[in-house]
């Protein structure tokens, strides 16, 4: 199956998801959806017998700070039985970012839904367990995240926590990334 | 016992297993409640050895990550930076050519073996003999002796770059892999010998952390843990890349879904490894192109960055700047010995990566652990965490 039938056969399979494509690089179709869909579009997703989409390889996010709709939730999956792959994309906002949880589908979303929730702070709504798995569980922030002050070149005091402001965290990236100017 | 003595106190008995135990691969801890010897419930605790390597690649160039990501899971380094590689090349629109995709299917197949050897040296270990590290870590040795060869390093050759590989074969690499691979047929033979009709190790294995199917495919089991359980799921066949297809080789898969059939399918894996590992040799020539021309990307030959202009400042760009590649995402999976892995790469278009997140199987392994001890005996509990093969530093990363 192309890109563009995937594509027409979930925007009929759920039409209430808002489905929305987008190219991509590499030969997995790529797809945006409205995160109110959730979790009903993963379970048709996976019951459907012409999607089938049975594994969830991957579920991970991307800051984009300070960009908004701020975080994009990854979701990678694969059916073995058709022999698809699909990239399905959810924006969320800085404030309050949550979504339901996908562990009564995938039951493999636990752990990875954990670690989104330790390391980038998005919540998932009805998760059976929704603890930190990878920092300890006292810890404060999210590390992931783009203002996570990790970048920033600043002698750190004992006393206080590090607070960065956008200004030098933007001064900081700057100096870092470099972006050349020459056509490729 | 309770209905035979209803007088007697019970109670279960809760044992912390790990994070310093020798047999949990790292720094696994596992919380378990016991009933007597059997094992009621399970909670794997993770996250002793999170070094904070995803985003520490977010401040390193591109070139500068390849070396991280081996780290990660520091038994298959070769299939991590391949893995990386060709998420970052497939996002610079980047085509090999033929003899660096026949060099690197060539060590990703030595690394499978390699990996599985050190899985059965040690696992066999667990069981009880002790012997067979001996001969898997003395077989090892040779393979490691290739990577030295090849790149400098014994266990983290960063050999594989973005865009090709970092240098020609070195004089002598043809002989060296060829002589491993006669010898190794051999050998596999021997460790067979050892265990697979072994009474004490079919005792210790047969039946032991059995999972089914639907469960594993639940629990995005892959690589031989799924194909011991009956899911003829291989990325090198499913979804081809570097030119797999072109290859003879099969998948081998069985139904049982327990110890003793992930034991047969790495052996059976490590067979067919060496038959794609012949193929391979048989297609590269000695000498040759190793990486793409693209003066942006690969580094000039030494040669002439010391006699010319251009080249020394194309080489110092390289090595200060970095090269830029172009805003987007990409995951391009490969099938490492632990099942599919690969990196989620987002590029913004500059010098370094906005997210590198991996695909780490052993963490899903790891998480189905839970699935496949409970209602089993705690002895039993050594045999399927030395099965199913998770390697800490992939599952914290």
């Amino acid at each position: 199956m192309d890109s563009t039938s995937l594509v027409a056969l979930l925007q009929e399979a759920a039409p209430d998801a808002r489905i929305e494509a987008v190219p991509s690089v590499d030969p997995h179709p790529t797809v945006y959806a409205s995160g109110d869909a959730f979790p009903a579009l993963a379970r048709t997703l996976r019951d459907r017998g012409d999607l089938a989409f049975s594994v969830l390889m991957e579920l991970t996010a991307t800051d984009f700070w300070p960009r908004e709709p701020r975080f994009e939730l990854v979701y990678v999956l694969v059916s073995i039985a058709n022999r698809l792959r699909l990239r399905l994309k959810v924006r969320l906002p800085s404030e309050d970012p949550r979504i339901a949880t996908v562990t009564d589908v995938w039951p493999a979303a636990n752990w990875l839904e954990r670690e989104v929730w330790d390391l980038f702070g998005i919540v998932f709504d009805g998760h059976p367990d929704p603890r930190r798995l990878l920092m300890p569980e006292d810890w404060e922030g999210y590390p992931l995240r783009k203002d996570y002050p990790v970048q920033i070149r600043m002698t750190p005091t004992a006393a206080e926590p590090l607070q960065v402001t956008e200004e030098e965290f933007r001064a900081s990236v700057a100096r870092d990334r470099l972006t050349r100017t020459t056509p490729r | 016992m309770t209905t035979a003595m209803p007088d007697l106190r019970t109670e279960t008995m809760t044992v912390n297993m790990g994070p310093q135990h020798p047999s949990t691969h790292g720094v696994l801890r596992i919380v378990l409640e016991l009933d007597g010897e059997t094992v009621l419930s399970a909670a794997p605790t993770i996250g002793f050895l999170h070094t904070g390597i995803e985003k520490t690649a977010e401040q390193k160039k591109w070139q500068q990550v390849i070396p991280l990501v081996e780290r990660m899971d520091y038994l298959s380094a070769q299939s991590n930076s391949m893995a990386f590689c060709m998420s970052v090349e497939t996002l610079l629109g980047v085509e090999l050519p033929e003899r660096v995709r026949n060099i690197r299917i060539l060590i990703a197949e030595l690394q499978r073996i390699n990996s599985h050897l050190v899985w059965l040296g040690t696992h066999g270990m667990e069981v009880g003999a002790v012997s067979l590290m001996l001969y898997c870590f003395r077989e090892r040795e040779l393979l490691l002796n290739i990577n030295e060869m090849l790149a400098g390093f014994r266990l983290f050759p960063s050999y594989v770059r973005v865009g090709g590989l970092r240098e020609d074969l070195p004089r002598g690499f043809h002989d060296a892999v060829r002589a491993f691979l006669d010898r190794m047929p051999g050998k596999l033979d021997e460790y067979e010998d050892l265990l697979t009709q072994n009474e004490i190790y079919l005792l210790r294995t047969k039946g032991v952390g059995r999972i089914s199917k639907e469960d594993a495919l639940a629990y995005s089991l892959v690589g031989p843990i799924a194909r011991a359980a009956g899911i003829d799921y291989d990325v090198r066949k499913v979804f081809p890349y570097l030119g797999y297809e072109t290859y003879e080789f099969s998948v081998p898969t069985h139904s049982e879904g327990d110890a003793y059939a992930r034991y047969l399918v790495r052996v059976a894996e490590m067979r067919e490894s060496l038959k794609i590992c012949r193929q391979a040799l048989d297609r590269i020539s000695p000498t040759g192109v190793f990486a793409i021309a693209d003066p942006r990307i690969t580094p000039p030959p030494k040669d002439k960055v010391y006699t010319e202009m251009e080249a020394l400042i194309q080489h110092f760009l390289i090595y200060s700047q970095g090269f830029t590649v172009p805003a987007g995402e990409a995951y391009v999976p490969v099938e490492g010995p632990r099942g599919e892995q690969g990196f989620y790469v987002v590029s913004d278009g500059t010098n370094r990566p906005w997210r590198v997140k991996s695909r780490a199987p052993s963490l899903l392994a790891c998480q189905a652990l839970a699935k496949m001890i409970v209602g089993g005996l705690i002895a039993d509990v050594i045999a399927v965490i030395g099965s199913i093969d998770v390697v800490m530093g992939d599952v914290d990363r």
